[in-house]
């Protein structure tokens, strides 16, 4: 799969037809396999639990995230899907009285053992929030840099120059930017925002990349250049994807996972596999009510 | 693995964040420990001069040991009294205009007029009565006393019913004049008694407010160290007891300063504290 | 909202303004009255959109009554103003600049107001106070909003706001009777070893420890304004939007990062305006700081250990001697400088908070 194919299979759509089927979507994909080289960690999810104090959120995932593709998580509201990628990097436990129980393996190594450090699991993994949240006390040029200021040495400042310029040139931002990098963070558009934030997750090389409903507060275009971004990310980083928007869940990732709450809003991952086939032919009933509209 | 070229700034960045949450601890443990000190010294010192003669009788003469503040505690009930029934109106047709009536500029005036009074010196509420009531009318008296309470009272009771009124839905408004109620029973009649506890509430709390208050009463009321029940003339309020004891060079002044303060505290903090409660109660029952 | 107070203020101030000029209380009564009448004929009018004819009284009614809070602003300024007007027309701007304070004409010495000491001793404890408060404050609302679980700081900081419902008078005698004979045998010697030899610090602590000072004003000062400042800096603080905290928390920072590099850097504005409630209360403050400053009006010294006044202790001390026309009236002014500087204290402070509620409103939208 190459980082033209995303462009190349917008311009073979018809004009005009805003609403495609899903399994149209998919099918013009292709098959779905890693690409050859890949860098990123693979996780592995094991008996997850979440609760917000008393209330439970999940019981008992089980589900495997591989590098070199980008998963996506999908399923109607409150279904427990942001809970779940913010367990991956320990950032629901934030929340006051938020608990977890069971694992989450990075790499072989448990995040939620005794002995780990949330804040450096967090270092490791980047994450993009549904609202663009760049810091505003600081320009477009110290916002990328913010996270190699926290964790590493100081460096020579032509160091911190090359890192900006790879950060904003991988998100196709740099052409944009270039000759406004002390201008404040909060001065671009929503999209342009939310591509620095990107920016910003990358420039400290984390090994897997979350991206909790990344497009939800963006228009279409700017929507369809971050899911162009995913294509050429996913080769270095493990992404992984939170949507509401099946379609964007069909055209921009490789395998999917559909979770959903039960009677006692508790959220259960229902169905996970290659993106083709939860679109086309899922094997859970409820997967495919979801699909087709009927659920949620 | 990756993190061992950052291991040694993570290092010092966690000492720095063990440091700063343990100086925000220190800072914490000495705010709260301020609080205990000064009760437990209020309490130590007073508490041996507290008996039924420090109720009922009235100070003796400068240097004579025995007596009490029973004037002094007359005072400050008789002036908060005139006081709340001064303020209560006042306060509460604020509160009601403001949020059952006023749109505009009229409303806005007013609220803006509540928050100014509220943030006034206390002195200066007694400097304007002083000025304008003591001097020209009625001389050091237990009615400047009053109004210079009122004045403080007034904002409080205005801003807490305020607050209470807006807690109640419309729709029980709304289903009261649909039924062709005029406006004004419907406040007077459903609005308030639903939340009458609160109203309540936000009273005691001027009232706890106002019972402490000492320096709008120095240039009012001024004190008394006799029993007077009359209005027209200097009155004693518990705060200016407690001062004046303290200043004064005698001892037993000074044990009786400390006893009215443990008794003013107690008071306040009762009140205080009943507030607290109804409060909570409230907040949760109307949620 | 206070833009278009003032238009209201202007129109019903102009029939007025005559009466700023006259001296007596009685043309102050009258034209209150007339402004009254003024204030509530027009509220009337806006009550008469409702319909019901019991509807318009009663609404008229409360309307009346609550023009007397605007009645009561306004009375406070002509009043204050039309008392002091003897004072600021025979001493004008030396009242705030001249140090001189004597009531008495005598041969030697004539009568004169000069209001200095009191304001260099309002601004020193005022100063005094927020530097001890605002560090304690802060500390206490980063631990209590950020550090501690809820069950810790809930109870907390309810029992550090306790501090605002002492009455000012229990602080004084407190200040009094522990914190005076503190500072005089021990904490003031001790500042003393150490700073005296220093070369700028030590004019500071020059002089012997009387106890009843200025440092000792600001000390007690401090803990009345801890409170204010507290609650304040905690709704600071919980008013950071959520997405700038797990933002930074995301790239691997520490909670005191967090603090210090996402929390306080959004929101120093709303910081600086609890810090200016505090100070507004802090010169407002009387019977605590009269019990423990010393009171005596001597000449303005770099040392904090020298006893002082200040405004609001100046007017607690002497207005029992106000006899002639003149005292008086300079008493009334010192009542009028303590109005005008709290109240624009507080204005400026609720501005501060309140944009930053709007930039948090705006991020949030």
């Amino acid at each position: 799969m190459s980082p033209n194919d995303g462009q190349a299979m917008r311009s073979a759509a018809p004009e005009g037809q805003i609403m495609r089927s899903l399994s149209d979507v998919v099918q013009e994909r292709g098959p779905s396999l890693p690409a050859a080289n890949v860098a990123g960690k693979g996780v592995q999810i094991r008996k997850l639990n979440a609760y917000y104090g008393a209330h439970q959120a999940l019981e008992d995932i089980d589900f495997d995230i591989n590098p070199g593709v980008v998963t996506a998580i999908i399923g109607p509201s409150g279904c427990g899907k942001s809970t779940m990628i913010r367990c991956i990097n320990r950032m629901h436990e934030v929340v006051k009285g938020a608990t977890v129980k069971g694992s989450v393996l990075v790499d072989g190594r448990d995040i939620y053992a005794s002995d780990a450090n949330p804040t450096r699991i967090r270092r490791n993994i980047g994450m993009v929030f549904q609202k663009p949240n760049p810091f505003p006390t600081r320009s477009i040029y110290e916002n990328v840099i913010t996270g190699l200021r926290l964790n590493m040495k100081r460096k020579p400042k032509r160091e911190y120059d090359e890192v900006v310029e790879k950060s904003l040139r991988a998100v196709a931002l740099w052409d944009e930017v270039k000759d406004k990098l002390h201008a404040s963070g909060t001065a671009l558009s929503g999209g342009q925002q939310q591509r620095l934030c990107i920016a910003r997750a990358i420039a400290i090389e984390p090994e897997i990349l979350l991206l909790d409903e990344p497009a939800s507060a963006l228009d279409p275009t700017a929507t369809m250049k971050i899911e162009d971004l995913l294509f050429e990310l996913k080769t270095r980083y493990t992404i992984v994807l939170v949507t509401h928007n099946m379609q964007q869940a069909a055209r921009a990732s490789d395998i999917t996972a559909f979770f959903l709450a039960d009677e006692r809003h508790i959220g259960h991952l229902v169905e996970s596999g290659p993106t083709r086939q939860i679109f086309m032919t899922p094997t859970d009933k409820r997967t495919e009510d979801y699909i087709s509209g009927r659920l949620g | 693995m990756r993190k061992d070229p950052e291991h040694g700034k993570f290092v010092r960045r966690s000492v720095a964040g063990a440091l700063s949450a343990a100086g925000a601890a220190l800072l914490t443990f000495i705010s709260v420990a301020i609080l205990f000190i000064i009760l437990w010294h209020i309490f130590v010192n007073g508490i041996g001069s507290l008996n039924a003669d420090f109720f009922t009788k009235i100070p003796k003469p400068y240097g004579e040991t025995g007596g009490g503040i029973a004037q002094a505690i007359w005072g400050t009930v008789m002036m908060m009294l005139l006081a709340a029934v001064i303020a209560i109106p006042i306060g509460m047709a604020t509160a009601i205009y403001t949020v059952e009536f006023g749109r505009g500029r009229f409303a806005d005036a007013v609220r803006f007029a509540v928050e100014l009074i509220a943030e006034l010196p206390s002195i200066v509420v007694g400097v304007f009565i002083w000025a304008l009531v003591v001097r020209n009318f009625t001389g050091f008296s237990g009615v400047a006393g009053s109004l210079a309470l009122a004045v403080i009272m007034i904002p409080i009771i205005a801003r807490g019913v305020e607050e209470i009124l807006k807690l109640v839905p419309d729709s029980l408004r709304e289903a009261a004049l649909a039924l062709g109620t005029p406006r004004w029973k419907v406040v007077l009649f459903i609005v308030i008694p639903t939340v009458l506890p609160g109203i309540l509430t936000g009273i005691m709390l001027s009232v706890a407010r106002a019972a402490g208050e000492t320096a709008p009463l120095l240039l009012t009321a001024l004190g008394n160290s006799f029993f007077n029940f009359d209005f027209r003339k200097p009155m004693a309020a518990m705060p200016l007891q407690i001062y004046t004891y303290a200043i004064s060079p005698y001892d037993d002044w000074h044990a009786k300063a400390w006893a009215s303060t443990l008794v003013l505290i107690a008071i306040v903090g009762i009140l205080s504290g009943a507030v607290k409660f109804f409060t909570r109660r409230w907040k949760h029952e109307s949620q | 909202m206070s833009r278009s107070n003032q238009s209201r203020h202007g129109a019903t101030k102009a029939p007025a303004a005559p009466a700023a000029t006259a001296a007596t209380a009685a043309e102050v009564a009258t034209a209150a009255v007339a402004a009254t009448a003024a204030v509530a004929a027009t509220a009337a009018v806006a009550a008469t959109a409702a319909k019901d004819p019991s509807d318009r009284v009663f609404s008229a009614f409360v309307a009346a009554m609550s023009a007397v809070v605007i009645l009561l602003v306004i009375g406070f300024v002509l009043l204050l103003t039309a008392d002091s007007m003897q004072s600021i027309r025979k001493f004008g701007f030396e009242f705030i600049t001249g140090s001189v304070w004597n009531p008495v004409n005598t041969e030697i010495n004539r009568m004169d107001f000069g209001a200095l000491p009191f304001i260099f001793g309002t601004v020193v404890t005022s100063v005094i106070a927020l530097l001890i408060a605002t560090p304690l404050a802060l500390g206490s609302a980063i631990f209590v909003t950020e550090y501690a679980p809820s069950w810790l700081g809930k109870p907390v900081s309810f029992i550090i706001e306790l501090l605002v419902a002492i009455p000012s008078v229990a602080y004084g005698i407190w200040g009094l009777f522990v914190l005076v004979p503190l500072m005089r045998d021990s904490v003031e010697p001790f500042l003393q070893d150490i700073l005296g030899q220093v070369p700028v610090l030590g004019a500071l602590v020059d002089g012997p420890p009387f106890g009843q000072d200025l440092l000792t004003g600001g000390v007690i000062l401090s803990i009345m304004i801890l409170p204010t400042i507290l609650s304040l800096s905690k709704e600071i603080i919980a008013q950071v939007p959520r997405l700038q905290k797990e933002g930074m928390l995301a790239l691997g920072a520490t909670r005191w990062e967090v603090l210090s590099q996402a929390i306080l850097p959004y929101a120093p504005s709303g910081i600086i305006g609890a810090a200016m409630l505090g100070l507004a209360r802090a010169i407002g403050e009387t019977m605590a700081v009269t019990m423990v400053i010393g009171n005596s009006s001597s000449k303005i010294s770099a040392s904090l250990l020298t006893p002082g006044y200040t405004i609001a202790s100046a007017i607690a001390n002497q207005f029992t001697e106000a006899d002639s026309p003149v005292y008086f009236s300079a008493i009334v002014e010192l009542g009028l400088v303590l109005l005008l500087v709290a109240s624009a204290f507080n204005i400026v402070s609720r501005f501060l908070i309140a944009r930053l509620a709007k930039k948090t409103e705006a991020a949030d939208a």
